[in-house]
């Protein structure tokens, strides 16, 4: 099974996920050392976005645990989950931005709800991360004038801006293009180098893949099918791995 | 077959019960939060604009059109029996107790409730409101609590404001169409209109302002499917919430004039 070397920052034990009909996840375990950034990859449709959604506690599995530095949070209710969800940021697939509000008010959403009052600090706050997802000077513009890839970056911005411990990225780079979607790895690198926040990235993305993970699971029916660093994963001989790779369609599908 | 029709008939008997246990559960919830958590009062302003504000012209037409055509009505049949002076008391009367209250609230579903589940519903089905959930900001407390708190204000001023225009326009018919002298109109309409009736309007008014709040945002709140779902829980929404209206308000007269009885004693 997949086990980190460090003491794991989020670890989910034999998680079962049934949304209607279909069994999603069916006995998924992993888990995510402190400071280290996992990729999960896998076929769309496959139960990604739902493991994410159930590891910030947005859905609720039918049998599992979900631990979260060192709290089981199966079971707690919506109001007992905030403290969790303070430690942990999600940048969601579609970005998800509160679209009443201008590109400031969203970022600087968490900070008012943390109970920052000094609008001088927000503002400087929000400068730097602009710069940063290189955003300069979009401040007062409405989320529905942003291009897809823009609202991304606003999303993430909007997740990082508290400095949580942990970040879960929800398709980061899908739909940019290619140079935004190179510094957009970088901010995560960084995020990672200079920070040590843990980081969970699920993406169709193998060249992102490749620059930023530390491991890489292939989630696969359900299941975690392969666990291991990049170059593991390269070197694998797994024709199911090999297909996901290289992107060919196998005759079984 | 027969089996089947109880069957079937069951499903619907536990499924509202399900949705009246669900509305309690978020009417419980907002009351607790609005009691012992942090109030967004830039949140809450903006719903007294939205709700109290903005409602008012609907609600001023509503009471003018209804107070002069129930005046001119209840003229027609007053005035074959030679007791046209008493046409004020009646209207009086009925705005106060009745139609105040109902149309009032009737109206503010049509405007109110129908905003609220639309907008809670689109932020539902574009998952805004997993992001606030995410960012540890209950939904209730930022989306539900400054509604219901602006409703619980706005409402009874609303339906003071529709009688109080009601009265005015039934006041010009009657004295310049009808030819009742204004003075004997007057007189009736205050010598039979009571504190309890006034108290009765806006308690009313009150209730329904909580009714309308956790109908529409309850429905808001469960909004499936994307936009047909968005449509359908608005629709869902003004649907329950005139029904609800309609349908407590018989048992809100029977109940409060029990308290406050009808009639000059």
């Amino acid at each position: 099974m997949a086990v980190a070397a460090k003491p794991p920052m989020i670890a989910v034990r034999d998680l079962h996920k049934r949304i209607g009909p279909q069994e999603i996840l069916r006995g998924v375990d992993i888990s995510v050392g402190a400071g280290e950034t996992l990729v999960i990859i896998g076929r769309s449709g496959g139960g990604k976005s739902v493991l994410l959604k159930n590891i910030i506690g947005l859905m609720h599995p039918e049998s599992g645990e979900i631990w979260i530095d060192g709290q089981n949070i199966i079971g707690l209710g919506e109001r007992q989950l905030a403290p969790v969800r303070r430690k942990v940021g999600i940048l969601f697939q579609a970005a998800a931005l509160f679209d009443s509000m201008t590109v400031e008010e969203n970022i600087a959403f968490p900070l008012r709800e943390a109970g920052e009052r000094d609008n001088r600090v927000i503002e400087q706050k929000i400068a730097d991360i602009l710069e940063v997802i290189e955003l300069e000077g979009q401040q007062k513009k409405m989320p529905v004038n942003l291009s897809g890839g823009m609202k991304k970056r606003v999303g993430l911005a909007r997740a990082i801006i508290s400095q949580p411990s942990c970040i879960l990225y929800d398709e980061p780079t899908a739909g940019l293009d290619p140079v935004v979607s190179d510094s957009i790895n970088r901010l995560i690198r960084r995020l990672q180098e200079r920070f040590h926040v843990t980081s969970v990235v699920v993406t169709h993305d193998m060249k992102s893949a490749f620059h930023i993970a530390d491991h890489i699971a292939y989630l696969h029916e359900g299941r975690i099918y392969f666990y291991g660093t990049p170059e593991e994963i390269q070197a694998s001989t797994d024709p199911l791995i090999q297909d996901f790779l290289i992107g060919r369609a196998t005759l079984a599908d | 077959m027969l089996s089947r029709f109880f069957i079937a008939l069951g499903a619907v008997v536990v499924s509202f019960f399900v949705y009246l246990g669900e509305l309690v559960v978020l009417a419980a919830e907002s009351l607790r939060s609005a009691v012992t958590h942090r109030m967004r009062w830039r949140l809450f302003m903006r719903q007294m604009v939205d709700i109290g504000l903005l409602s008012q012209l609907v609600v001023v037409i509503t009471g003018g059109f209804t107070g002069a055509v129930f005046a001119a009505q209840t003229y027609f049949q007053f005035n074959k029996l030679g007791v046209a002076s008493g046409v004020g008391a009646v209207v009086s009367a009925a705005l106060f107790r009745e139609l105040g209250p109902v149309l009032t609230g009737l109206m503010v579903t049509g405007r109110v409730g129908a905003a609220m589940s639309a907008e809670i519903g689109t932020m539902k089905v574009t998952e805004q409101i997993d992001a606030l959930r995410a960012l540890a900001v209950h939904p209730v407390d930022y989306l539900v609590v400054p509604r219901m708190l602006a409703m619980m204000i706005s409402m009874p001023l609303l339906v003071a404001e529709c009688i109080f225009f009601g009265l005015i326009a039934s006041y010009l018919v009657s004295v310049n169409v009808l030819d009742i002298p204004g003075p004997y109109y007057v007189a009736n309409m205050v010598r039979w209109t009571l504190m309890r009736d006034i108290i009765m309007g806006l308690s009313k008014g009150f209730c329904f302002a909580l009714l309308i709040v956790f109908i529409s945002c309850h429905k808001g709140l469960n909004t499936r499917e994307g936009a047909v779902g968005v449509g359908r829980a608005t629709t869902e929404a003004v649907v329950n919430s005139s029904l609800a209206i309609l349908i407590s308000n018989f048992f809100l007269t029977m109940f409060l004039n029990v308290i406050f009885p009808a009639g000059w004693q």
